[in-house]
């Protein structure tokens, strides 16, 4: 799980969320969004450059409504950000690669 | 100080992918500066990356999904090597040639430039919009659309975008409210037709929308008929804008000529510009046809229009 993002279900989410060492990141998406396939390629370039401090996932509205409905989730992209298992920030809408850094800088340790 | 290319394009809807294939096949060797990932219509790929079925495309007869035809524009430059930047142009210089285009701090050169920026959705400009953005109020029906399953929802708007929405969004909602300022509708016939007949869409005419309520999510919108005054709260939980675009001319004030609508203006059958060497093509200079095919038009006459300046003013 060191990189690659991490692909959520019903079953899996509050495993994966509350186990995390890093902050999570999860992308609420679907397959008919025009936006989230655009922001894909900035998901995966995210979650290698920063594998280790941040745990980047994703999770088909499609095939998990009841995780949309549970955090009100009525657009996508949408995406979570979760810290210690709670929910941190929410982020709405298909964001440039510098906007979400920006958006994540503050759960993210400085570098160097 | 980076090399002197010989066009750049700004924008990336069907009139700048246009544009792209056919500098590319001249081999102009295009950079594309195609913009960022965003839920408006201002974004990589333009308008059609909102839209599903796109059914007036000709060459495809069964239609074609917007996101895939402009996918499909992709890589047809790219497969003649045209080369893309998934940034948004900041600051431009067209004083002298070569011309400058910035993205931040990156300057980027070329003797000449296509202008394809396109047009972005109006908002309604109320207070209230930042604030439920995400939260029930959409400008996106393709992508928001499914979280209204049962629901009893409205769009406002009456040109092609907002009635095709209205039937996109019957899928999911019991009830569309397809409100509009005027008695009838600007979309195509066609659509009009399969809209109306639709038993879950119901048209208000003269109206418009004052307020939207609710504090975490959309609980109703105040709308207001334009010939009674009456006001009347709606209790929708999702709204859908389409009211119209505004063209994406912000980069060019003050440099490129506008007409009294803010579009670029061209000479009269070209894409020329008030500058020599700059070019405008697609809805950022048309505000008569706005179709996809009409933008991928004049995105081929730009091309040609740019080939032939080079030729005569820089080799």
């Amino acid at each position: 799980m060191a990189e690659g993002i991490v692909t959520l279900t019903e079953q899996t989410f509050d495993e994966v969320v509350n186990a995390a060492s890093t902050p999570v990141l999860v992308d609420f998406w679907a397959e008919w969004c025009g936006p989230c396939k655009a922001i894909a390629p900035t998901l995966v370039e995210l979650a290698k450059e920063q594998a280790g401090k941040l745990t980047v996932a994703k999770l088909n509205v499609d095939d998990h409504p009841g995780l949309a409905m549970r955090f009100g989730v009525q657009s996508i992209p949408t995406l979570l950000i979760f810290k210690d298992g709670e929910l941190r920030k929410t982020m709405i809408g298909a964001k440039p690669k510098g906007a979400l850094l920006q958006e994540l800088s503050e759960f993210l340790p400085a570098s160097h | 100080m980076s090399d002197v290319r010989q066009v750049i394009i700004i924008g990336s809807g069907p009139a700048g992918l246009t544009s792209a294939i056919y500098t590319a096949r001249a081999n102009l060797n295009p950079l594309v500066i195609e913009g960022e990932p965003s839920s408006t219509s201002d974004q990589p790929g333009g308008q059609l990356m909102l839209t599903t079925e796109v059914e007036n495309f000709p060459g495809f007869p069964e239609g074609i999904m917007g996101p895939e035809l402009m996918l499909n524009f992709r890589s047809q430059a790219q497969r003649f090597g045209a080369e893309f930047l998934t940034e948004k142009a900041t600051r431009v210089d067209f004083s002298s040639r070569p011309f400058k285009v910035w993205i931040r701090d990156d300057e980027y050169q070329a003797d000449s430039i296509i202008v394809s920026t396109g047009a972005r959705s109006l908002m309604l400009g109320l207070e209230a919009e930042s604030r439920l953005l995400g939260h029930g109020l959409s400008t996106c029906a393709t992508c928001d659309g499914f979280f209204f399953r049962g629901q009893e929802i409205a769009v406002v708007g009456g040109g092609d975008s907002a009635v095709e929405e209205a039937t996109f969004l019957t899928k999911f909602a019991s009830k569309v409210h397809l409100i509009h300022r005027r008695e009838s509708l600007r979309a195509s016939k066609i659509m009009q037709e399969r809209a109306l007949k639709n038993p879950k869409i119901e048209p208000m005419w003269h109206t418009v929308v004052d307020d939207l309520l609710g504090t975490d999510k959309l609980e109703g919108a105040v709308v207001r008929n334009l010939q009674t005054g009456a006001v009347a709260t709606l209790a929708v939980t999702g709204l859908f804008v389409a009211i119209g675009h505004r063209p994406n001319t912000d980069l060019f004030t003050g440099v490129l000529d506008t007409d009294e609508n803010g579009y670029l203006v061209t000479r009269p059958g070209s894409s020329y510009t008030n500058i020599p060497g700059v070019f405008a093509c697609g809805d950022v200079q048309d505000h008569t046809y706005r179709q996809a095919i009409t933008a991928a038009g004049s995105g081929c006459m730009a091309a040609i229009d740019t080939e032939r300046w080079l030729e005569a003013n820089v080799h």
